[in-house]
């Protein structure tokens, strides 16, 4: 079996004295959807900025394809990774925000290209020709000229995604993508997430969207305070949930 | 209830009555203001002439701003030499100023405690001290230095060896002090734009892989220029009339070259008016330049940029036409 793609183990994470991460442990599978439920403030958007190094985590062990996330282990020391190593390690992973966070001086065409260009040194024009397979991708070839706020909240989220997937990366993190849009503009936005699941992309997404993580993830965890109440596919967590807890939180955003 | 007919009801638009006092009140003050600009007065001076064999004098006038040497000394070389230095000072000292302001910010705004505390001192020291005061200090910082010398502190390397005397000229002594005091007031501009851009796109920049100083140039900077345009136009224009202080010091900038003027010939006034049309004219000319820049930085910020100037006449125009135009139809459909 080849390696997880992430692997979390008693992973710990305080801000001020709150702890939000409580020793979580789980692992993902290379090419498969894992989603994160919980209510709000229970650690699963915390847990997801700790897998590209933007939240330091406090303690535990937690690896992506292999690698430890931040730190290097030579000779049974644990050496801090500089500013470089790290940014080498967010290139491969993409992420994908709530409020979308494009780069609103860019127009959609520079948004997607720029990390290509200044980050892996693409050449521009190369850049641009797989931008704009990526626009159609998601559905948007023609906007490459618009600039992010001439564009929907569904839109401007499917052209974070092409940013996202513009890297190249081996892993794509979701951080709540649809709680931002107005229901109508929701299922263009999964449809997308759906298409690329489908394709064999390793994806985490952190959710409240009950019918696309049972539709489309292998593996379901739901977090609350911190901790891992419960996993497991989404035939079991969503529709037979064991714990109370669970059970009151599906009942709420069912 | 009965429905009218289209177009038969009349729209009276509200009456603003006491704008028309305003503006009735405006208009006189405005008239008092150009009449008395361009009033004559007794010179002083008598012209006599025989009339019909009989010796008549009378008393000729002059005009009060003595317009004709205003407009006689407006572009003597001495003025003209001294504004292309205004505006030399003006445009170093900016440059200068925003580069250590934006430095600066970014010391203030780092997670490192001795670069933020440096950046408040360089600050708090630049700002509380009066830039007149700055200006005679740099002049005569030779009487504190003889020779300025660069090396390793403590040991006898050294690699640089100047004159203080011969490198301190007024005007390098006036570049120095009005770019060290604009590094102070650009920091906190800059700071304010940096603060404002959002924390999310940092943040994405660093999600694709962007380092520190890429997502500072490439992301965070080009967005803070929006909020630091504005105020730094106003820094550039409020320049233009510091540079005049260098005049103290002995630079003879537009200024200093009217004074000098006015020093031998005593036409105080006229020559003061002169300096004063100048700075306007310069300041007119900075203002437009200003729009144009706050539109360029603008782009993304904005659905719809605002027009520029000539767009708005153009738009106008056209409503005004138009208005022509509905006004014959409907006339046309009524006859």
């Amino acid at each position: 079996m080849s390696t997880p793609m992430v692997e979390a183990h008693d992973l710990w994470k305080s801000y001020a004295g709150v702890e939000v991460l409580k020793g979580v442990t789980l692992t993902v599978v290379r090419g498969e959807v894992t989603c994160l439920i919980g209510p709000s403030g229970s650690g699963k958007s915390t847990f997801l900025r700790c897998i590209n190094h933007l939240e330091k985590h406090d303690a535990g062990e937690l690896r992506v394809d292999g690698d430890l996330v931040g730190y290097e282990l030579r000779g049974g020391k644990l050496y801090e990774r500089n500013d470089k190593q790290i940014c080498a390690e967010r290139a491969q992973i993409g992420m994908v925000f709530q409020r979308f966070n494009l780069f609103q001086h860019l127009t959609v065409l520079d948004n997607i290209t720029i990390g290509q260009v200044k980050v892996k040194n693409v050449d521009s024009e190369v850049a641009k020709v797989e931008a704009r397979e990526l626009l159609a991708r998601v559905g948007l070839d023609g906007k490459e000229r618009h600039y992010p706020a001439q564009l929907s909240g569904g839109q401007q989220q499917r052209v974070a995604i092409a940013r996202a997937l513009a890297m190249d990366p081996k892993l794509m993190l979701f951080d709540e993508p649809t709680s931002a849009l107005d229901p109508e503009l929701v299922g263009e936005v999964l449809d997308v997430m759906r298409d690329l699941a489908e394709s064999g992309m390793t994806m985490i997404v952190v959710t409240h969207e009950m019918g696309f993580a049972r539709e489309v993830a292998n593996t379901v965890y739901f977090l609350d305070a911190g901790v891992i109440e419960e996993s497991g596919t989404p035939a079991e967590v969503l529709g037979s949930p064991k714990s109370e807890r669970l059970r009151s939180f599906l009942s709420k955003v069912l | 209830m009965t429905t009218p007919e289209d177009g038969a009801i009349k729209v009276v638009p509200v009456r603003h009555y006491w704008q028309w006092v305003g503006v009735a009140v405006a208009l006189v003050l405005l008239a008092m203001l150009v009449n008395t600009l361009f009033s004559r007065v007794p010179s002083g001076q008598y012209v006599c002439h025989a009339v019909h064999g009989v010796r008549q004098c009378h008393q000729t006038s002059e005009w009060r701003f003595s317009w004709n040497i205003v407009f006689h000394y407006f572009t003597t070389s001495e003025v003209l030499h001294g504004l292309w230095l205004t505006i030399f000072l003006t445009v170093v000292a900016m440059v200068l100023g925003i580069s250590i302001g934006v430095g600066l910010a970014v010391m203030r705004l780092s997670s490192n405690r001795l670069l933020s505390v440096t950046a408040w001192t360089y600050t708090w020291f630049f700002r509380g001290t009066p830039v007149i005061v700055q200006l005679f200090f740099w002049e005569n910082i030779s009487i504190l230095y003889h020779t300025i010398t660069i090396g390793v502190p403590f040991t006898n390397i050294t690699f640089l060896h100047i004159n203080a005397v011969t490198l301190f000229t007024p005007t390098i002594a006036a570049i120095v002090a009005l770019s060290l005091n604009e590094g102070a007031y650009m920091s906190e501009i800059a700071r304010s734009g940096l603060i404002a851009v959002d924390e999310g796109q940092s943040e994405a920049a660093m999600s694709i892989g962007m380092t520190r100083s890429q997502t500072t140039r490439l992301v965070v900077l080009p967005q803070a220029m929006r909020v630091i345009i504005p105020p730094t136009g106003n820094e550039v224009i409020s320049m233009l009339k510091t540079s005049s202080l260098a005049s103290t010091i002995g630079v003879t900038e537009v200024f200093g070259a009217t004074n000098n003027i006015s020093a031998n010939n005593f036409e105080i006034m006229p020559l003061l008016v002169v300096a004063s049309l100048w700075y306007l004219i310069v300041t007119t000319v900075l203002s437009i330049g200003q729009f144009y820049l706050e539109r360029r930085f603008a782009r993304g910020a904005l659905r719809t940029p605002p027009p520029t100037p000539l767009q708005r006449l153009r738009r106008d125009a056209r409503g005004i036409a138009s208005k022509f135009r509905t006004r014959r139809g409907v006339v046309g459909a009524a006859s």
